[in-house]
C-alpha cells in the first residue's frame, strides 16, 4: 500500500473541547496545524456534557480558587498533583471568560452574569457549605462549549481532517513523537503526519465498561496509541461511576439536577444520602454517592421489581424550574426511562462515565515518563490534553464540572507549550524512520487476511463484561486477581480478530476492530493496576482495606500515596510520588486528612 | 409485549467497493429486550452483518451523527422507538446529498453552507477583563437556536435546499445565521444581513415547513427565517 506523507507544524488528534481549545491557539499564532478527527467536530463527546463547568467567579454565591482547590484535592482523595490542580482552578476564571466571548451562550443571573449552580463537592469555606461554581447553559453545557469552541475554529480557519482515525505514534529511536499514522475513513487510505509537535486530545475510553454514559467513539485512541508506543499509563485503576445513568439505558443524568435541588430516594421514600454525607447529602462526591447507592441497592432498598436501582427525584421542583433549567434532562427522561420528571421521579443507576486516569502529563501538557531516575521527564514533541491525560488534577475521583475546565484549561496550556516551543526554535522536524507506518500497515493487512478468527462484537463484549464485573463500583481482592486472568485471555482474543467488511470505503467493521485494539489497552491497564493497589482511595475502593485510624475509609498513605504507571510491555507496573507541593507560595499545600461529606 | 421479538427492515445499501448500482436490502434480526430505539437494532443487526454501514456516536440524540431517512421521514436512530415503528423499518440515507457508502451521505455542502453564515460571534470591542453582560431576557432570545445539532435532518428534507444545495443556504444554516443576529454581544448585524441579500440564499425557502416537521431537537428554523426577513424588511423601509 502507498502511503502518502503531509507535514505540519503540529498535528493534534481529537477535536473534542481539549483538542479544539488547543487548535485555536495554534491557528491564532499561525502554525501551520492538523487537526484530525475521526467524527465532525460537534459530535465530538464533550457535547453530552450537560451541567457546567467550574469557575470561581462568584456570581451567586461567594467564591475563590482557594476554596475551589481544596475541593479538588479533596474530591482526588489527594492523589491529585497539587501543582496542576492549583494551576487549573487559578486559570479557570479566565478561559471560562473567554468562552464567553468566544459567543458560549451561558445562562444568566438576574444582573447579566453567567449563571453558576452548585455541583457535588464544592463547597465554601473548606467543606462548609455547597457553593454555585458550576457554569450552565441550561443542562447543554458541553453541547454550548463544544460549538462555541467550533465556531471560534472556523474563524481561526483551522485545517480539520474530518472522519480521519489516528492508528498509531510514529516514534524515533531516541523515543521522540514525530507524528502519527491515520486512515482517512472514506478511502480507507493510510498517511503519515510527520510534524514537529504532536497533541493528542482523544478523550476517555468508558466504553470498556459494558454500562457506560460514554458514547461509541470513547475507545480511548490516544491512550492505546501511547501504550503502545512504549509510553505508560498513569493511575488507570481510577474509573469514575456516575451516580445518575438511566436504568438499563445508561445515558446521563447531570448531578445538575441535584445542584438543582434533586433528592435520591430509596424503595421506602428515604433520601438515604443523609445517612452517608450529613453535610453535603446528595451533593456529596461522585464515588461517594455511587456507592451508597449500590449499598442501598446491595442490601434490598432498590426500587423496582428487579430491586436495581433508586430513584431521582425532582417532582417537588417547580416545572417552570425544570423547564428552563434541566430541559434536556426531562427530553431524555421521557425519551430513554419513559417517565416525565415533573410528574414522577427517574430510575437512576451508578454508571460507567470518566477515565481518571491516562497519558502522564505536567501542568504544561507535555507527556512525561520516568527516565535515568528522574520521574517526570518531558517526552519531545508529545504532548496531551483532556481526558486522555492525566495531569494529574483529578487524581482518584473528579469533582462534576472539573473535567469541561479541565479541557479548557490544559487545552490551552498545551496549545501554549507548543506554541512558546515553536517560536523559540525548540522544535524541529526530525527525520522519520523508514519504517515508520509498517505497524499501521501490518495492522490493516492482518485484518484483510484473518481467517478463523474472533468476532469483534463478541470479543468487545467480553471485555466489557469482564471489567463490569472484576472493576466495579465496590472491589474485591479476589475477583480482580481473577479478572486480570481474564482480561488477558480477551486480549490474546483481541490479537485474532476478523472482519467480513473487507472493502475500502467507510469500512466500520476495520474502524471497531482498530478501535478495539486501543480499547483492550486501557482494560488491561485498569484491571492490573486496580488489583495491584491494595488499598482504598476515591473512586477505587476495595473489600479488604481496612477503615482505621492508620488508614482513614482504607486509604494506606504511607504505603500508596503514589501514582500507578502501567506498561503495556511486559505488563509491568511502576510509581512516581504524588506532588504534595502546590506550584507557587500563594498557598499551603492541602493536608492529609479523613475525607468526609 | 414479549420480551424478544424479530422486526423486519428494508434497507438502502451500497458499496462503491463492490456494487455497481444501490439496492434495498430485506433483512430481519431479534431483537432483545434492551433494544428499545432504532438505533439499538442497527447495532443489532451489524452484529450480524459488520459490512452494514452507519455513523453512530452518543447514542442520545446530542451529537448529531445518525440522522438517516426513517420510514420516509428524517430522524435521529437513536431516538426513534422500535414501539412506534411500521414495518418493514424502510431505512434510506438523507435525501439530496451524495452516498458515500450504505445510508453514510457526503455532508461537504451542509456544512458548507454552515460556514457560510460565518457561524460564531462577531464583537471587535476589546475583550472585557469579565463576561460580557446580557440580561436574562435576551439570553432568551437563544433559546430554540443554539440547541442545533447539525444532524442534517431539517436540510436535506427541504425541497428548496434539494435543488439548490449550491445557492440556498438551508434551514440549519439559517437557523444558525438568526442565532447569530438575535446575540445582543453580536455586532455583525448588517454584515450577516448583506451576506443573505440575495435572491437564492435567504428567500428560496417558502416555508414549506419540513424543517419544522422532522427536526429531532423541535426547533423551528422556518419562524427563524421569518424573523431574519422581518429584519431584512425592516431595515429596507
Amino acid at each position: 500500500m502507498k502511503v502518502a506523507k503531509r507535514t505540519f507544524d503540529a498535528v493534534i488528534v481529537g477535536a473534542g473541547g481539549a483538542g479544539l481549545r488547543a487548535a485555536l491557539q495554534l491557528s491564532e499564532a499561525g502554525m501551520k496545524t492538523a487537526v484530525l478527527t475521526k467524527v465532525f467536530p460537534t459530535r465530538s463527546h464533550t457535547v453530552a456534557a450537560q451541567g457546567g463547568v467550574a469557575a470561581s467567579l462568584g456570581n451567586s454565591t461567594e467564591d475563590n480558587w482557594h476554596w475551589h482547590m481544596y475541593d479538588t484535592v479533596k474530591g482526588s482523595d489527594w492523589l491529585g498533583d497539587q501543582d496542576a490542580i492549583e494551576f487549573m482552578v487559578k486559570k479557570a476564571n479566565e478561559v471560562v471568560v473567554e468562552l464567553e466571548h468566544y459567543g458560549m451562550p451561558f445562562d444568566r443571573t438576574d444582573n447579566g452574569k453567567i449563571y453558576q449552580r452548585p455541583f457535588g463537592g464544592h463547597s465554601q469555606n473548606y467543606g462548609q457549605t455547597p457553593v454555585s461554581r458550576s457554569c450552565a447553559a441550561a443542562d447543554r453545557t458541553g453541547h454550548a462549549m463544544l460549538h462555541a469552541l467550533y465556531q471560534r475554529n472556523v474563524r481561526a480557519n483551522t485545517q480539520f481532517f474530518v472522519e480521519w482515525m489516528a492508528m498509531d505514534l510514529i516514534r524515533n529511536a531516541d523515543g521522540d513523537v514525530l507524528g502519527v499514522t491515520a486512515m482517512e475513513m472514506e478511502t480507507g487510505e493510510v498517511s503519515i503526519f510527520h510534524a514537529k509537535a504532536t497533541i493528542f486530545a482523544t478523550g476517555g475510553a468508558g466504553r470498556i465498561y459494558y454500562s457506560s454514559t460514554n458514547a461509541f467513539i470513547n475507545t480511548g485512541d490516544g491512550v492505546g496509541m501511547a501504550a503502545r508506543a512504549g509510553i505508560p499509563l498513569e493511575d488507570m485503576e481510577f474509573w469514575q461511576f456516575h451516580p445518575t445513568g438511566v436504568a438499563g439505558a445508561g445515558v446521563l443524568i447531570t448531578e445538575g439536577v441535584r445542584g438543582e435541588g434533586g433528592i435520591l430516594r430509596n424503595a421506602s421514600g428515604e433520601r438515604f444520602m443523609e445517612r452517608y454525607a450529613p453535610n453535603l447529602k446528595d451533593l456529596a462526591s461522585r464515588d461517594v454517592v455511587s456507592r451508597a447507592m449500590t449499598t442501598e441497592i446491595n442490601e434490598g432498598r432498590g426500587c423496582g421489581s428487579g430491586k436495581d436501582h433508586v430513584l431521582l427525584d425532582i417532582t417537588h421542583l417547580s416545572p417552570e424550574t425544570i423547564n428552563k433549567r434541566l430541559p434536556g434532562i426531562r427530553e431524555i427522561s421521557i425519551q430513554f426511562a419513559g417517565v416525565d420528571p415533573i410528574k414522577a421521579p427517574i430510575p437512576v443507576v451508578p454508571t460507567c462515565h470518566y477515565q481518571m486516569g491516562g497519558i502522564p502529563t505536567n501542568y504544561k501538557g507535555q507527556v512525561v515518563v520516568p527516565k535515568d531516575g528522574s520521574p517526570n521527564v518531558p517526552i519531545p514533541g508529545f504532548y496531551a490534553a483532556g481526558e486522555c491525560a492525566c495531569a494529574s488534577v483529578h487524581g482518584a475521583n473528579r469533582l462534576g464540572t472539573n473535567s469541561l475546565l479541565d479541557l479548557l484549561v490544559f487545552g490551552k496550556a498545551a496549545g501554549e507549550t507548543v506554541v512558546s516551543d515553536f517560536q523559540s526554535g525548540q522544535l524541529t522536524l526530525k527525520p522519520l524512520p523508514d519504517d515508520a507506518a509498517d505497524v499501521s500497515l501490518a495492522r490493516i493487512a492482518r485484518l484483510e487476511s484473518q481467517t478463523g478468527g474472533e468476532d469483534v462484537h463478541e470479543v468487545r463484549l467480553e471485555m466489557q463484561r469482564t471489567m463490569q464485573k472484576h472493576a466495579g463500583v465496590f472491589r474485591f481482592a479476589d475477583i480482580m486477581k481473577e479478572g486480570v486472568t481474564k482480561i488477558m485471555e480477551v486480549a490474546e482474543r483481541a490479537k485474532r480478530t476478523q472482519i467480513k467488511d473487507k472493502s475500502k470505503v467507510w469500512n466500520t467493521a476495520r474502524t471497531e476492530a482498530l478501535e478495539l485494539d486501543n480499547l483492550i489497552e486501557v482494560a488491561k491497564a485498569t484491571m492490573v493496576s486496580a488489583e495491584a493497589r491494595k488499598e482504598s482511595r476515591g473512586a477505587h475502593v476495595r473489600d479488604d482495606a481496612i477503615d482505621c485510624a492508620e488508614t482513614p475509609n482504607g486509604r494506606d498513605d504511607a504505603n500508596w500515596l503514589k501514582h500507578t504507571l502501567w506498561y503495556s510491555e511486559g505488563n509491568r507496573l511502576d510509581y512516581k510520588p504524588v506532588t504534595l507541593q502546590p506550584m507557587s507560595a500563594d498557598v499551603e499545600p492541602i493536608a492529609l486528612a479523613k475525607r468526609t461529606y | 409485549m414479549s420480551s424478544k421479538r424479530t422486526v423486519q427492515f428494508k434497507i438502502y445499501r451500497y458499496d462503491p467497493d463492490k456494487d455497481d448500482k444501490p439496492y434495498m436490502q430485506d433483512i430481519s434480526v431479534e431483537l432483545e429486550e434492551s433494544d428499545k430505539k432504532l438505533l439499538d437494532a442497527l447495532v443489532r443487526l451489524k452484529a450480524k452483518d459488520d459490512t452494514l454501514s452507519f455513523r453512530r456516536s452518543c447514542r442520545e440524540g446530542v451529537c448529531g451523527s445518525d440522522a438517516m431517512n426513517i420510514n420516509g421521514k428524517n430522524g435521529l436512530a437513536c431516538l426513534t422507538s422500535m414501539d412506534e415503528i411500521a414495518q418493514p423499518v424502510t431505512i434510506r440515507p438523507l435525501p439530496g446529498l451524495p452516498v458515500i457508502r450504505d445510508v453514510i451521505v457526503d455532508m461537504t455542502q451542509f456544512f458548507k453552507q454552515y460556514h457560510s453564515i460565518k457561524p460564531y460571534l462577531i464583537n471587535n470591542d476589546p475583550a472585557p477583563e469579565r463576561e460580557r453582560l446580557q440580561s436574562p431576557e435576551d439570553r432568551e432570545e437563544l433559546n430554540g437556536l443554539y440547541e442545533c445539532i447539525l444532524c442534517a435532518c431539517c436540510s436535506t428534507s427541504c425541497p428548496s435546499f434539494w435543488w439548490n444545495p449550491d445557492k440556498f443556504v438551508g434551514p440549519a444554516g439559517l437557523l444558525a445565521a438568526y442565532r447569530f443576529l438575535a446575540d445582543t454581544r453580536d455586532q455583525a448585524t448588517s454584515e450577516r444581513l448583506d451576506n443573505l441579500e440575495d435572491p437564492y440564499r435567504l428567500f428560496r425557502c417558502h416555508s414549506i415547513m419540513n424543517c419544522v416537521d422532522v427536526c429531532p431537537k423541535s426547533l423551528n428554523p422556518t419562524k427563524a427565517i421569518g424573523k431574519i426577513k422581518d429584519m431584512m424588511l425592516r431595515r429596507a423601509v
